[in-house]
C-alpha cells in the first residue's frame, strides 16, 4: 500500500507533535487563525485522539484582526476539549499602537513582544507554529525544532542539526523550542488537506464581493470604521479574496472569484505570484524578515 | 530570459477540478539530495527544477532579476543560483553554508530536494540533507570529470544508505554534448562506485542552464537513450514504499491514557503493517500480546503500514512506555549495549571519548559512552586513518557502550532503529550522529532465543570455569611456542582446550585481510568472536596474536564474559625479537619487502596493566608456561 505524499506529510507531523509533547515540559500551540493553523489543529488533534489535546492553544491578539477571523476564533474557542489563551499586550494597548500610525512597530509591540510576554508569563517551553520552509527564502533552513535562547533570541550558528526523524528537543531552563510541525508543506499541500479533511476556514478566504481601496500597491480590505480613509478615497466594492491573513491593513487580497476551495486550488495553479506577497512586513527590507526572527518574531 | 525546454504542468479547466484534485491527492512523495561542488551547478539544476516545474512565481522572479544584475554570476541571464540561497549573510558572501529544503511538484510526484553546500561543512551537511534522502543526485562537471569532492560526495551518500543514485554530468553544452566525453566520466565514475559498493547508478548528460534533459528530452543528445531527471525522478520506486516488506517496528513515542478505559500506544511505523490480532512483543522487555485496535480520529484502521503515525491497542495489560519498539513476535530485533558504530562529528568541541553523552535513537534515550574510534576515514581518499579523538566533519568507527540495552537493527537494515544522534550534556547541542553496524555483545539480560543447553552447561560437563587466554607481543617473541607448552599442559590436566594461532588463522577464516591497520582490526574482531563462540562451548581458549592495537585487545575483552579474559603480555625487546628472527620476517621488513610489520613500521602498544606479564629474558619458555598455568582460576 504506497502513500500518498499528503499521508506522509501527515504522518510526519503528528510525529513531531508527540515528539514535543514527550519530551517538553509545558508546550502551546500558537493559533493564528489562519489556514495553516486550521491544518495544525487537525493535525494535532490526530496525534493525540482520542485525547483532548494535551497543550492549549494560544492566539496573540493585535487587536487589529479581521471579524471573521475573530468569528471563527471563538468557535474554535468552544469546541470540546479545546483551551483557548488570549494574549494582548498590554503596553501596546495601553498606546494605542496601529498599523496605520505606527508601521514597524505594531507588529514589533503586538507580534513579537506579546509572544514573548506570553510564552514568559505561562511559562511555555515549546511552541508550535505554522510556518512552512516554501513560505521565503530565509525559512527554507529553518529547523523544524527551532532552539531559542532565554531571551527568545534566534541565533542561526546555535541551531542543532536535524537527522533522519531525530529531533533533540533538550534545553537549559528557560530556554524553549519553537517548533513547525507544517517545515514540508507547500501551500498547496495546505489546500489539498483542508479540502481532503473538509477544515472550516476563515471565509475571507473565499472570493466575495467587499469594501476595498488600493493603496501602495496592495489591495486592502476596509474591514470596519478604524480603517482611516484619505480624503476623496472611497471604498470600491470588488470580488476579493485572501491568500493569507494577518492585521487587516497589513494583509493585501488578490482580485479572484474562486468561492470555493478546489477553485482555490484551481487558481493557485494558474497564479504566478507568491503568496506572502500580499504581506507588507517581508517588503520593508532585503531579508527583513530573517532579522525579524532573530529578534524573537515567529 | 527564454529557456529551451521549460516544462509547464497543464492547468486543469474548471469541469475537470475535482478529478484533478483526486489526482493530485494520489501523488506521492520522493526526498532527494543533489551533492556537487561549488561550481558543479547545483544551485543552478535546483532552480531549474523549480522553475521547469513551476515552482517559481511573478514576485520572485521580479526579486531574482534583481539580485541576478546585482550580485549574480551569470552575466545578462537569470541567476539560479540566487533562488536557492538563504540567509542574508551567506547571500553576500556568496556562499552557503547549511542545509535548505525546496518544494516542488509534477504531475505524478512532490519532491522534497535538500541542498547542500561544497564547503567545508560539507560532512555535516550533507550527512544531515542525505539522512532524509532516498536518492541522491551527484552533479559532476562534464569539463572536469570526476574530482575529489565527486568521491567524497558518493561515499557520504553511500554511508547514508541512499540506493538510488543520479550521476548527472552537467555542463554539457560546454563540451559540445560530446557522446564519448560523457562515456568516459560515466565508466570512471562505475569504476570508483564498484569499489565502496555503490549500486542502483543511473547516469546522465544535462545541462542545468539550459534544461537539456531535465523536463524533456534534448535534441542535442540523439546517442542518449535514458530518461530524463524529471522522468527518473518521478518513476524511481521508493525505499520507504518497500520498509513496507519487513517485520513491523513501531517505536512508541507516547502513551496515551485519557481515563482509564482507554490505553494506547502512539508512534509512527518505522517497518512493516500491522492488522488487529497480529502477534507482537514489546521490547525489550520482551512481552508478548496481540493487537486489538488500530486507532486514529478517522475511525479504527483494518491496517496500517510504515510511515503511518497511529495509535496500536493491545489485548492483554502489559509493560509499555516511551522507548519501547512494539515489534512482530517471531521476528523482533536485538537489544545490545555494546554497539560498533560510525560516527560522523558535528560539533567544534572534538570528541571525549569516555565522556558519557546522550544517544538518541528512535524514541529512545540513553547515556553512552563513545571508545577512542578505532580509525577515522579520510572522506577524500577513503584511507583508514589512526585517530584518538574526531574533530568537526571527522568521520570515525568506534565502539560505544550504552547504560541500557538498547532496541536496534543494523542501520543497513533501518534507517530508524540503526541511526542515533549524541548530545553533549551540559550544552544540549546535538554533536554527533552514528550509524549502528552490529552490537559486540547482546545486553545480558537479553535472551531472545532461550538455548537449553546453556554456556554454564556446557561448562559443567568439562568440569572447567571457561576462559581466553589471549597472547599479546611482537612477532618473534615466543607466544606460539609457549601458547603450545601451555595447551600441552592443560590437555594433560584434561582440561578441554583449543589453540587459535595467528599465521593458522589467516590462512583460513582470515584470509581475505591483510596487515593494514584496518585489516588488523578485523583480524582481531573475527578471532574475538570466534574465542568467544568457543567459551560458550565451555572450553579454554588460547589465541597467539600479535593483537598490536590496545583498543582491539579491549573491544575483545569487552565481548567476554567478566573475568574470563586473561591478557598475557610475552613481553620482549625488539632487539631481542629480531634477533630470533625465527621467521626471517625482520630480514624482509628491515629490507622493505614486508610492510606494515609490527615494531618496524607499525607500532606495538604494550598492553598497561595485563593479567599475565611475562618477562622473556628471565623466563625460559617452559618456565613461563608453568607460570602462566598456575595463574589460570
Amino acid at each position: 500500500m504506497p502513500l500518498t505524499h499528503l499521508q506522509r506529510l501527515e504522518a510526519e507531523s503528528i510525529h513531531i507533535f508527540r515528539e514535543v509533547v514527550a519530551e517538553t515540559g509545558k508546550p502551546v500551540m500558537l493559533y493564528s487563525i489562519g489556514k495553516d493553523s486550521a491544518v495544525m489543529l487537525q493535525l494535532a488533534r490526530k496525534a493525540f485522539h482520542p485525547a483532548p489535546l494535551p497543550f492549549p492553544l494560544l492566539h496573540v491578539d493585535t487587536t487589529w484582526k479581521f471579524r471573521d477571523m475573530y468569528a471563527l476564533r471563538a468557535q474554535v474557542a468552544a469546541l470540546p476539549g479545546i483551551q483557548l489563551l488570549v494574549h494582548q499586550n498590554p503596553e501596546a494597548k495601553r498606546r494605542g499602537i496601529n498599523p496605520f500610525e505606527h508601521g514597524a512597530l505594531h507588529t514589533d509591540l503586538w507580534k513579537t513582544e506579546g509572544l514573548k510576554q506570553a510564552l514568559d508569563q505561562y511559562g511555555f517551553d515549546a511552541a508550535f507554529g505554522g510556518a512552512r520552509r516554501d513560505e521565503e527564502a530565509s525559512r527554507a533552513k529553518e529547523r523544524i525544532f527551532s532552539f531559542r535562547s532565554a531571551n527568545h533570541r534566534w541565533d542561526p550558528k546555535r541551531q542543532r542539526p536535524e537527522l533522519w526523524r531525530i529531533y533533540n528537543a533538550r534545553k537549559a531552563r528557560g530556554e524553549s523550542m519553537r517548533v513547525f510541525p507544517l517545515s514540508n508543506w507547500t501551500e498547496l499541500d495546505v489546500w489539498q488537506y483542508i479540502h481532503l479533511e473538509k477544515l472550516p476556514i476563515v471565509p475571507l478566504y473565499f472570493a466575495a464581493p467587499r469594501p476595498t481601496v488600493k493603496r501602495d500597491g496592495l489591495l486592502l480590505m476596509v474591514d470596519d470604521e478604524r480603517f482611516p480613509l484619505a480624503a476623496g478615497e472611497l471604498p470600491v466594492t470588488r470580488s476579493i479574496r485572501f491568500r493569507t491573513l494577518g492585521c487587516y491593513p497589513l494583509t493585501g487580497a488578490v482580485e479572484s472569484t474562486a468561492a470555493s476551495v478546489p477553485e482555490i486550488i484551481r487558481e493557485m495553479l494558474l497564479t504566478t505570484t507568491s503568496e506572502r506577497q500580499g504581506r507588507a512586513i517581508d517588503r520593508d527590507q532585503p531579508a527583513s524578515m530573517e532579522k525579524k526572527k532573530q529578534e524573537g518574531y515567529f | 530570459m527564454s529557456p529551451p525546454h521549460a516544462y509547464h504542468p497543464p492547468a486543469p479547466a474548471a469541469a475537470d477540478i475535482e478529478s484533478y484534485l483526486e489526482a493530485q491527492q494520489r501523488k506521492s512523495l520522493l526526498r532527494f539530495i543533489t551533492c556537487g561542488s561549488v561550481d558543479d551547478g547545483k544551485s543552478t539544476l535546483i532552480g531549474r527544477l523549480l522553475y521547469d516545474s513551476k515552482m517559481i512565481f511573478e514576485d520572485q522572479l521580479a526579486a531574482l532579476a534583481a539580485d541576478s544584475a546585482r550580485i549574480g554570476t551569470q552575466g545578462q541571464n537569470l541567476d539560479f543560483a540566487l533562488l536557492v540561497d538563504g540567509l542574508a549573510a551567506e547571500r553576500e558572501q556568496g556562499i552557503t553554508i547549511d542545509v535548505a529544503y525546496r518544494y516542488f511538484a509534477t504531475e505524478r510526484r512532490k519532491f522534497i530536494v535538500a541542498d547542500t553546500p561544497g564547503h567545508e561543512q560539507y560532512t555535516r551537511n550533507m550527512v544531515t540533507g542525505a539522512s532524509t534522502a532516498e536518492l541522491a543526485v551527484i552533479l559532476v562537471d562534464a569539463r572536469l570529470g570526476v574530482l575529489t569532492q565527486t568521491r567524497r560526495h558518493s561515499y557520504l551518500v553511500q554511508l547514508l544508505g541512499i540506493g538510488n543514485i543520479v550521476l548527472a554530468v552537467n555542463k554539457m553544452d560546454l563540451v559540445g554534448f560530446d557522446q564519448t566525453r560523457f562515456e568516459t566520466i560515466v565508466g570512471e565514475y562505475r569504476e570508483f562506485a564498484e569499489r565502496i559498493g555503490m549500486r542502483g547508478i543511473v547516469a546522465m548528460p544535462i545541462s542545468g542552464l539550459r534544461g537539456d534533459n531535465i523536463a524533456a528530452r534534448s535534441q542535442l543528445t540523439p546517442w542518449y537513450r535514458g530518461p530524463t531527471l524529471l522522468e527518473h525522478l518521478e518513476t524511481v520506486p521508493l525505499a520507504t514504499d518497500a520498509q513496507q516488506a519487513r517485520p513491523l517496528r513501531m517505536p512508541v513515542q507516547w502513551v496515551n491514557r485519557p481515563n482509564h478505559e482507554f490505553r494506547g500506544y502512539s508512534g509512527l511505523i518505522a517497518a512493516g503493517s500491522v492488522r488487529p490480532g497480529d502477534a507482537v512483543r514489546v521490547l525489550p522487555a520482551g512481552g508478548a500480546t496481540r493487537i486489538s485496535r488500530i486507532v486514529t480520529l478517522d475511525g479504527d484502521l483494518p491496517e496500517a503500514v510504515a510511515g503511518q503515525s497511529v495509535t496500536l491497542c493491545f489485548a492483554d495489560e502489559l509493560d509499555c512506555s516511551r522507548g519501547c519498539v512494539i515489534a512482530r513476535a517471531d521476528d523482533p530485533p536485538e537489544a545490545a549495549d555494546q554497539f560498533e558504530a560510525t560516527i560522523v562529528w558535528m560539533a567544534d568541541e572534538e570528541m571525549l571519548p569516555g565522556r558519557t553523552y546522550w544517544l538518541k535513537l528512535g524514541t529512545q534515550t540513553v547515556t553512552a559512552q563513545v571508545q577512542a574510534p578505532k580509525y577515522q576515514v579520510n572522506v577524500n581518499t577513503l584511507e583508514h586513518l589512526a585517530a584518538r579523538t574526531l574533530e568537526l566533519n571527522a568521520i570515525g568507527v568506534a565502539n560505544i557502550s550504552t547504560d541500557q540495552p538498547l532496541v536496534f537493527e543494523p542501520y543497513g537494515q533501518s534507517r530508524e532503529l540503526g541511526g542515533f544522534i549524541l548530545i553533549d550534556k551540559l550544552s544540549n547541542a546535538t554533536v554527533a550522529a552514528g550509524l549502528l553496524h552490529f552490537a559486540l555483545r547482546r545486553a545480558s539480560n537479553i535472551h531472545w532465543q532461550q538455548l537449553d543447553v546453556t554456556r554454564e552447561l556446557h561448562a559443567q560437563l568439562k568440569h572447567q570455569k571457561p576462559a581466553v587466554l589471549w597472547f599479546t607481543g611482537l612477532s618473534g617473541a615466543g607466544k606460539s611456542t609457549i601458547a603450545n607448552l601451555v595447551e600441552k599442559r592443560l590437555v594433560r590436566m584434561n582440561r578441554h582446550t583449543f589453540l587459535l594461532d595467528g599465521d593458522n588463522v589467516r590462512h583460513g577464516l582470515n584470509r581475505d585481510l591483510g596487515f593494514s591497520d584496518a585489516d588488523r582490526v578485523e583480524n582481531i574482531r573475527r578471532v574475538g568472536e570466534v574465542a568467544r563462540l568457543m567459551t560458550d562451548a565451555g572450553l579454554i581458549v588460547i589465541t597467539a596474536f600479535i593483537s598490536p592495537f590496545r583498543a582491539e585487545r579491549a573491544l575483545v575483552r569487552q565481548m567476554m564474559a567478566p573475568g574470563e579474559f586473561l591478557e598475557i603480555h610475552i613481553d620482549s625487546t625488539l632487539a631481542a625479537a629480531e634477533a630470533r628472527d625465527v621467521k626471517g620476517l625482520y630480514r624482509k621488513a628491515r629490507a622493505g619487502q614486508l610492510k606494515n610489520f609490527t615494531g618496524i613500521d607499525s607500532p606495538y602498544e604494550a598492553p598497561l596493566a595485563p593479567e599475565i606479564h611475562i618477562d622473556t629474558a628471565r623466563l625460559s619458555a617452559e618456565e613461563a608456561a608453568e607460570l602462566i598455568v598456575s595463574r589460570l582460576p
